[in-house]
C-alpha cells in the first residue's frame, strides 16, 4: 500500500486560536435510510457515540457521527480502520439500498482551537453562531469564504472543520487569516 | 440578504448557501404533447411583482431541492416546503392569502 499523507500533514498555525490540520483521518460517507435500525446499529457499533439527531454530530477524539442530510451520514473512524468499518457496513446492510464509500483521501480535518474560535469561523460563514443558538455538537454544512466546508463544535473551545482536500490550504489560510485578525467582542463569553 | 428555511435540514440557509432553480410547479410536458403545449412547458414562466413560487437547492449544506413562496417584491417570505408536492400545502396558502388577500399565481389562488 502506498504511504498515505493527510492533505497539509499536520500543519499548525499558532495562536490565540490555534488552526491546526487533523493528520489523517477516516471518513465514510453512508446514504441510505436513516431511519433504518440496522444501519443505526452498524454506524453506533463502529464509531463507539450515539446516533446523532438532525444537525448534530456527536465525535470523541478520532471517531464520530455527523448527521449531512437526512439519508447521508458521515462515520468517522480512525484512518486503518476504514476497510474494516466498510467491510461492517457492507455486512450488515446486505439487501437494503445503500451507499458507503471510503472518503477518508477526498477530505481534509482542520482543527481551530482557542478562546475565540466561535468568532473565527462566524466571520467565515453565514451561519448564526450565537451561543445561544449553536452549541457544542451542533453540526453544520455550509461554506467558508468561498468553498464548502462542514462544521461542528467539539467543546466550546474546539471546532473541527472538513472541507474538500483540494481547497484544505485557502481553508487554513482562511481560518489562520481570521484567527490572526482577531477577535471582535461580539459573542457575549 | 434572503433567508429560507431549509425543510430538510432544518437550518435557515443564507441565500449564498443556496442556488435558485426557477419556478415551482412545472408541470412537465412529454412526447404527445402539442407544440403549444411543449412550448409552454420550455418557455413560458411567471414573472409576478408579489407572490410567487420558486425552487431553491441547498446547495452548500444538504443538497436538497425544496419549494419557496415569497413575495418578489418585498422579498416576504411567506414559507418553504419539500419538493415532492404538486402544488402548496394548504398552511402556507393560508398565509399567503392573510398577507394577500386576493392573490393569484397561474392555477393557483
Amino acid at each position: 500500500m502506498s504511504n498515505a499523507v493527510s492533505a497539509l500533514q499536520g500543519k499548525v498555525a499558532p495562536g490565540e486560536v490555534t488552526i491546526r490540520e487533523a493528520g489523517l483521518q477516516g471518513m465514510i460517507i453512508l446514504r441510505g435510510d436513516l431511519a433504518d435500525k440496522k444501519l443505526r446499529a452498524v454506524c453506533t457499533g463502529i464509531s463507539g457515540v450515539g446516533f446523532p439527531a438532525q444537525g448534530q454530530a456527536n465525535s470523541e477524539g478520532k471517531k464520530g457521527l455527523c448527521w449531512m442530510s437526512p439519508d447521508e451520514i458521515l462515520v468517522l473512524v480512525p484512518y486503518d480502520e476504514v476497510a474494516e468499518a466498510i467491510a461492517a457496513i457492507d455486512k450488515a446492510l446486505t439487501g437494503t439500498h445503500y451507499l458507503a464509500e471510503n472518503v477518508s483521501d477526498a477530505r481534509a480535518v482542520l482543527i481551530v482551537e482557542g478562546a475565540f474560535c466561535r468568532e473565527v469561523i462566524a466571520k467565515l460563514a453565514p451561519v448564526d453562531l450565537h451561543p445561544d443558538t449553536f452549541k457544542p455538537g451542533d453540526f453544520r454544512r455550509t461554506r467558508l469564504g468561498q468553498v464548502a466546508a462542514a462544521f461542528w463544535m467539539r467543546d466550546e473551545d474546539t471546532f473541527q472543520v472538513i472541507c474538500f482536500r483540494s481547497v484544505a490550504e485557502y481553508a487554513f489560510n482562511l481560518l489562520a487569516a481570521s484567527a490572526k485578525a482577531g477577535q471582535v467582542g461580539y459573542f457575549p463569553s | 440578504m434572503l433567508t429560507l428555511h431549509c425543510p430538510y435540514c432544518g437550518v435557515d440557509a443564507d441565500e449564498t448557501d443556496l442556488h435558485a432553480g426557477g419556478e415551482a410547479h412545472l408541470k412537465r410536458e412529454g412526447p404527445g404533447a402539442s407544440d403549444v403545449d411543449f412550448e409552454d412547458y420550455l418557455f413560458m414562466r411567471e414573472n409576478p411583482k408579489g407572490v410567487h413560487f420558486e425552487r431553491w437547492r441547498h446547495a452548500y449544506g444538504c443538497g436538497k431541492w425544496f419549494l419557496a413562496a415569497r413575495c418578489t417584491n418585498t422579498l416576504q417570505v411567506f414559507g418553504t416546503y419539500p419538493a415532492q408536492t404538486l402544488e402548496p400545502p394548504q398552511e402556507i396558502k393560508d398565509k399567503i392569502s392573510a398577507a394577500r388577500p386576493g392573490w393569484s399565481w397561474g392555477n393557483l389562488t
